[in-house]
């Protein structure tokens, strides 16, 4: 198990230092400085072995997380724990910065001796850790709350806590997918898929039982032997989900023998559902480049980009990357919409478009002036990459409801109100040239 | 105000200011400066000296302050042990605390406490809590067990704790229940052989059904433990593997991999022709895609992992091609991965794809990644015939853009293209040529030298090209030195008449002019060979070569199903066994995949090669690429791996036919007359790693070693336990005495004098027999082997294991005590051979509740083999029948103190496993007896 925590600053200054097990001496903090931090070469794993010691480390901005083991134990939970641990962190005092982690010292001990005992990760669900790490104190609690607040930690729903009360019942759905794509210079898609989240804000009352449902292919072909008409009507509707992963509150093998979504939420934002399709995905735009190599010192590059969806949607906060390379003199630049700066210092040209209807059409192009180099190594040609954000979902997911159910309190589904959004963001959305 | 002031006083005389505000009256003013204490011990500053005023804090009743005088004390209580003893009463009221918040505090914070006297105080409170009506407190109490047998496991057993755990396994918590399953789990690996966990169907039914109840961690920990398992039947392991698929869903990648492990250790056990095998097939590929769009880090864990499972179960992910695609900006241990992966999916189906991919990548900036590529290139050319010829001129390609590191790259990898596909590409070699003069690597080096002498006929100036290496041989690298000397002789006997002064003078270079022996070796066999017989000569060395293989850099099979018990865990990152990472006993179990024991259908013999690649084959695999991000990791030792010797070390190239085929002549012909160095002797010791070292072992092999087998030394007792003093040992039984051969290591500054040895009372009655003879003073860093003759006449006491052996070691420093196992077949007496009769009669005497059964796995030997090699260690062989197609020997041996121990040893042909029954009438021993089988017949 874990044997040891420690974060670092860039300098490789130790801000904090948990020792877990005997078997992690002191030396260890300095060995991971030495041999990684403060490592010549770029960092080439993120597991390092030092003297039998083994490292795992996460940066967050420039602050180091590396926890410390000598024995064989679970890596993926390792990392999985150093995420948390960011997140539990952020959850309470923002950004993890060398400032926030010295003002807040204190704080990270004591949630460091909360959800790590013996290297062994406990519960670290900040909704729980909340109730009774607050760096307040425990202030004369009732014998009830006490009680409330260890069965809340050790029990099955140790996301929610009971007794939470609203006037008004209200719940947002936001399904949020990235994009991406990696195309051929001649138009022909390498690879593509959508990586999507369901996120909600819950703000129900009492322990509300929900049931999640979208277009999902299975369950409608499953409901669809019934009723045949229905199939036809929804027609191309559903969507082919390849794998998805939930949120610890829902019922997993609920989901296994019925795939049925049934969950109750925790307080407030969480990530209910993410997903990851490959079939029938809409490309919002499609980039046709061209480079023409004038020479040895001027380059001609043209990229047009078409949008392919609703006219009556509209795309937002488009751009287009277009590196240059390294030895570029000078760059003009002659665009139909929107703006285009070559940023030197970051060998590129970036065009931006603020919006953009579907089913469009727009262009730019470039000439690239070179300064000769003896270098033999051929410019590498990256990608062009793009950016971009769409009121709908790539991948075709639509909800088709979320019912929610509280026996004990009187409320009913028709109470609740419900918000649901689409936005579909370009994940890695690139064509090479 | 902030707290990120405490990090930055460093004013002279702080300890002392710090000591008057401890002691301040002034609440708030004490909580100040404990923090300050703490910030101070953060970044290192020994702050020990303010112990007694910071432990005088502790009796308050602010939490905040409390857990900060807590975390101080778990910092430096074992510093100032007597002090801590101030601590006890505090932690033994706070642990009947009306709140179960402040109890769980204090039962935790004991156990980080490691001192002895306070661990004494521990024992009552942390019974209370194991029953303490609040989970949170019994889940807190769960792990501090398996902290306090950290410490000391004689008291955790003597005080009943683990009956206590493994009663809270059915606890109505799932966080509970968890905790004491990470606890006894660690627990148990400190003791392979206690059925500590005691998995059955009941337990496990209990585990699957907090599985769906606790928290992400929970769930992983109950799903190692769960891997650890091995269901009775086909019919167990597919009820257990579909209650756990649920999790292939879980958000928590650490979940989701510990799910795979569980379901692809017990597919082992499921039929193939069963549907539920196919499902379970088609349910892993998603869950091990999806998690490929996690961060980094845990993607690079993941691939890691997805290697081993494309190894053994190919067909897994093989329509999965594109998303092991890289991308731009993947950090660069993810591209080397997702490169690894991509050459082991090739195929005829996705191979132009493929290629187009690694051209694009072939021109990126990263160095190592580029080199990878330029050789992803050719091992797609050696596993897909259909596209060698794209590769190749792919790889032409390349060599035009004059890259320096890439050319080198093209280079190594055409000699393996043109080694599987010989007559067909040769016309490259002009433009191989041309590029002579950029190679600077070794590697890169030896393949061209290879390449011109294997082509030598075809080549119009290969003397010329050869010779111009000639000059710096001194120079060069022996990979680079071993292969000119061979192209040369190959040279030599394709154009005898214009190269006679060219061989000359390589052969004396090698042979006159050079330390290295392996070198020095090979020269003296090519000069014999040319001298005695031109013509042998030639079969040898331009002998036809075995056809290398389309998969390379594959994990030796039992290590490969070692690993993928592993899965998840830094074992499967490291490609590594745990055991060459991880210190001492601890967790270094050896792991073995379950054999397929079917309910109803016949036995079949268990799948351990990956298909496509049986066993024999992999002599053939020629290592070329090292694994790059292993070289990395190669800070420790190799590890142990067992199975083909050939197929690991390091084989030159040409150095496999060359040498086996000299020395079977060599060996062969008693009345050789060695060249002066006296080749033969020099090369037991030489590191050869090839060829060589088979030969002796195959002769050794044979039956001409008399005596039993002798275990690897073992380090008894590390230095730094000894004052500099390390010894290592192992028992040897050699001509019916027994003795302990010991090496011992000066490690200290000092010399040492004055040894001697004593044994502690034990079951067999060993005992030195003759005194420890250090003849002189052992100076710093000198090492003296000393065997030890032992009898069995000395004292008895049964020990705990049986074969415990406790050693005291004198020196003029101190005293050292360590204890060690000792293989019971050195107690097997040379006369243990019993007759038939009387075999029979105390068969069927020893009534069968004495009768213990064991299986003996992966064992690839024949019946004969086995006979024979047990015999060298005195197990006989009294009889021999075949019932129905199966081997039954029945064997006997005897013990040093008079102890008969009957076997039957059922061998089926074709399955490794071995079903081994014993009966004696000191049923005790038969475990033990086991054990010696398993070494025996295994090393």
């Amino acid at each position: 198990m874990i044997g040891g925590l420690f974060i670092y600053n860039h300098k490789g200054e130790v801000l904090i230092s948990r020792v877990y097990r005997d078997d992690i001496g002191r030396n260890a903090v300095d060995a991971f400085r030495v041999n990684v931090i403060h490592a010549r070469q770029q960092v080439r794993s993120p597991v390092t072995n030092i003297a039998r010691t083994s490292f795992f480390h996460v940066k967050r901005s420039n602050i180091w997380l590396a926890a410390v083991t000598k024995q064989n134990v679970n890596a993926a939970m390792v990392f999985e724990f150093l995420y948390k641990m960011c997140d539990v962190m952020a959850a309470y005092f923002g950004k993890i910065s060398e400032e926030n982690i010295k003002n807040n010292f204190v704080l990270i001990y004591e949630l460091l001796d909360e959800i790590l005992d013996f290297g062994y990760p406990q519960n670290s669900e900040t909704g729980a850790l909340k109730t009774f790490i607050t760096q307040q104190g425990i202030k004369s609690q009732t014998k009830e709350e006490q009680s409330q607040i260890t069965s809340q930690v050790t029990g099955q729903i140790g996301w929610r806590r009971e007794g939470i009360k609203y006037r008004r019942n209200e719940l947002f759905l936001d399904v949020l997918e990235s994009v991406n794509l990696l195309m051929s210079p001649q138009g022909q898609v390498l690879s593509a898929h959508v990586s999507g989240r369901v996120v909600m804000k819950s703000y129900l009352s009492g322990m509300p039982e929900c049931k999640f449902g979208m277009n999902d292919k299975i369950v409608i072909e499953k409901q669809g032997k019934g009723t045949a008409d229905e199939t036809s009507k929804s027609g191309k509707q559903s969507i082919a989900i390849d794998d998805c992963t939930f949120h610890q509150c829902v019922r997993l093998s609920k989901f296994d023998s019925e795939r049925s979504i049934s969950f109750i939420p925790p307080d407030g934002e969480f990530e209910l559902m993410r997903y990851r399709t490959t079939k029938d995905i809409i490309l919002p735009f499609r980039v046709i480049p061209l480079v023409r190599e004038v020479g040895r010192t001027k380059l001609e590059v043209k990229v047009v980009i078409k949008s392919n969806f609703k006219p009556s949607l509209l795309a937002q906060k488009i751009e287009v990357r277009i590196p240059t390379p390294l030895n570029t003199s000078g760059v003009q630049v002659i665009c139909m919409k929107g703006k285009a700066k070559y940023k030197a210092s970051e060998n590129a040209i970036v065009w931006k478009i603020k919006r953009m209807a579907g089913m469009k059409e727009s262009q730019i192009s470039a000439e690239i002036e070179l300064l000769p180099t003896k270098d033999k190594k051929k410019w590498a040609r990256p990608p062009i990459s793009m950016n971009f954000e769409v009121p709908f979902a790539p991948s075709g997911l639509k909800v088709r409801y979320l019912k929610v159910f509280e026996p004990k309190l009187n409320y009913s589904d028709h109470d609740v109100i419900k918000w649901v959004r689409y936005i579909g963001r370009s994940g890695i959305y690139e064509t090479r040239c | 105000m902030t707290d990120s002031k405490y990090f930055t006083t460093t004013k002279k005389g702080e300890i002392f200011e710090l000591k008057a505000e401890l002691n301040s009256d002034k609440k708030e003013k004490k909580k100040e400066a404990v923090k300050k204490v703490i910030a101070s011990m953060t970044v290192g500053k020994d702050v020990s000296a303010l112990f007694p005023d910071v432990v005088n804090c502790m009796q308050t009743d602010n939490l905040e302050l409390k857990k900060l005088v807590y975390l101080y004390l778990m910092n430096y209580a074992k510093s100032q042990p007597d002090m801590a003893i101030m601590a006890v009463n505090t932690f033994v009221k706070d642990c009947e605390d009306p709140n179960p918040l402040i109890r769980a505090l204090a039962v935790r914070t004991m156990g980080c406490i490691r001192v002895d006297k306070i661990t004494e105080y521990l024992c009552e409170p942390l019974r209370k809590c194991l029953k303490d009506e609040d989970p949170y407190v019994r889940k807190t109490a769960a792990v501090c067990v398996a902290k306090l047998h950290d410490i000391n496991a004689q008291l955790v057993e003597d005080q009943g704790f683990l009956d206590t755990l493994k009663d809270l396994i059915s606890d109505s918590n799932p966080m509970v229940v968890a905790n004491a399953v990470a606890a006894l789990s660690e627990i148990a690996e400190s003791h392979p052989s206690s059925n500590l966990l005691d998995l059955n169907p009941q337990s496990i039914n209990k585990l699957l059904t907090a599985l769906n109840e606790c928290t992400e961690w929970g769930q992983i920990f109950i799903l190692d433990c769960l891997a650890s398992y091995t269901p009775k039947d086909d019919r167990e392991a597919q009820s257990i593997c579909e209650r756990v698929t649920p999790r292939l869903s879980h958000a928590n990648s650490a979940v989701v991999l510990s799910a795979v492990k569980v379901l692809m250790k017990f597919m082992e056990m499921l039929s193939k022709d069963l549907d539920y095998y196919g499902t379970l097939l088609k349910k892993l590929a998603p869950p091990l895609v999806t998690l490929l769009s996690a961060e980094p880090e845990l993607q690079y864990v993941a691939l890691r992992n997805i290697n081993l499972i494309v190894q053994k179960r190919p067909e897994i992910l093989k329509h999965e091609m594109k998303v092991f695609f890289v991308k731009y900006n993947d950090p660069i241990y993810v591209k080397l991965e997702k490169l690894d992966i991509m050459i082991r999916l090739a195929s005829q189906a996705n191979i132009a794809q493929v290629l187009a991919e690694l051209k694009e990548y072939a021109t990126e900036v990263d160095v190592d990644f580029v080199r990878k590529a330029v050789r992803a290139i050719g091992r797609c050319a050696i596993k897909v015939e259909q596209s060698a010829e794209r590769c190749v001129s792919t790889l032409l390609d390349l060599i035009q853009t004059k890259v320096n590191y890439v050319v080198q790259e093209a280079i190594v990898v055409i000699k393996d293209i043109f080694r599987k596909y010989p007559n067909k590409y040769e016309s490259v070699i002009a433009t191989l040529c041309e590029n002579l003069d950029s190679l600077d690597e070794p590697e890169a080096r030896a393949a061209m030298i290879w390449i011109v002498g294997e082509y030598a006929e075809r080549i119009d100036n290969a003397d010329e090209l050869l010779e111009s290496f000639l000059e710096g041989f001194h120079d060069e690298s022996t990979q680079v030195q071993l292969q000119l000397l061979t192209a040369i002789v190959k040279l030599f006997l394709k154009k005898p008449t214009e190269t006679q002064e060219l061989v000359q003078q390589v052969l004396s270079l090698a042979t006159q002019d050079s330390d290295n022996p392996d070198l020095r070796d090979r020269g003296y066999i090519y000069w014999r060979l040319l001298s005695t017989d031109p013509v042998a000569a030639k079969e040898v060395v331009l002998a036809e070569k075995p056809l290398i293989s389309e998969e390379t850099d594959l994990i030796e099979p039992t290590l490969l199903d070692e690993l993928i018990c592993y899965i998840g865990t830094l074992a499967s990152v490291y490609h590594k066994p745990p055991s060459a990472f991880v210190e001492g006993g601890r967790g270094v179990v050896h792991k073995s995949l379950p054999p397929r024991t079917a309910s109803s259908e016949s036995t079949e013999s268990p799948e351990t090669a990956p298909a496509g690649a049986p066993p024999g084959e992999q002599l053939d695999v020629v290592p070329t690429q090292g694994d790059l991000l292993g070289d990395l990791l190669n800070l420790d030792l190799g590890p142990p791996v067992s199975g083909p010797p050939l197929a690991t070390s390091t084989v030159q190239m040409g150095a496999v036919d060359l040498l086996g085929g000299g020395l079977d002549s060599l060996i062969g012909a008693p009345n050789f007359v060695a060249p002066p160095a006296a080749a033969v002797p020099a090369n037991l010791g030489a590191p050869m790693g090839s060829g060589l070292s088979d030969l002796f072992d195959l002769t050794s092999g044979v039956g001409t070693l008399s005596g039993s087998y002798v275990a690897p030394k073992a380090v008894w007792l590390p230095a730094m336990k000894a004052k500099g003093l390390e010894i290592s040992g192992t028992f040897t039984r050699q001509a019916g005495s027994i003795s302990m051969d010991l090496q011992l290591t000066n490690k200290a500054l000092q010399v040492m004098t004055d040894f001697a040895i004593q044994f502690n009372r034990n079951s067999f009655g060993l005992a030195p027999a003759a005194p420890l003879q250090v003849h002189a003073p052992l100076s710093p860093t000198q090492t003296v082997e000393i065997s030890l003759p032992l009898r069995t006449a000395g004292s008895v006491m049964k020990t705990e294991p049986l074969n415990n052996l406790q050693v005291a070691v004198k020196n003029n420093i101190d005293v050292f005590y360590f204890s060690t196992l000792y293989p019971l077949h050195i107690l097997f007496v040379e006369d243990g051979k019993m007759d038939r009769q009387m075999f029979l009669a105390t068969w069927k005497d020893i009534p069968n509740e004495n009768e213990a059964q064991f299986q003996i796995r992966d064992c690839p030997l024949n019946a004969e083999a086995v006979s024979s090699r047990l015999q060298s260690s005195n197990i006989f062989t009294v009889a021999r029948r075949n019932v129905e197609g199966q081997d039954m020997l029945y064997q006997s041996l005897k013990l040093t103190n008079g102890i008969w121990v009957l076997a039957e040893l059922r061998i089926q042909p074709g399955n490794p496993s071995f079903m081994l029954s014993l009966k004696c009438r000191a049923p005790e021993v038969s475990q033990h007896v086991y054990q010696a089988y398993e070494t025996i017949l295994k090393n």
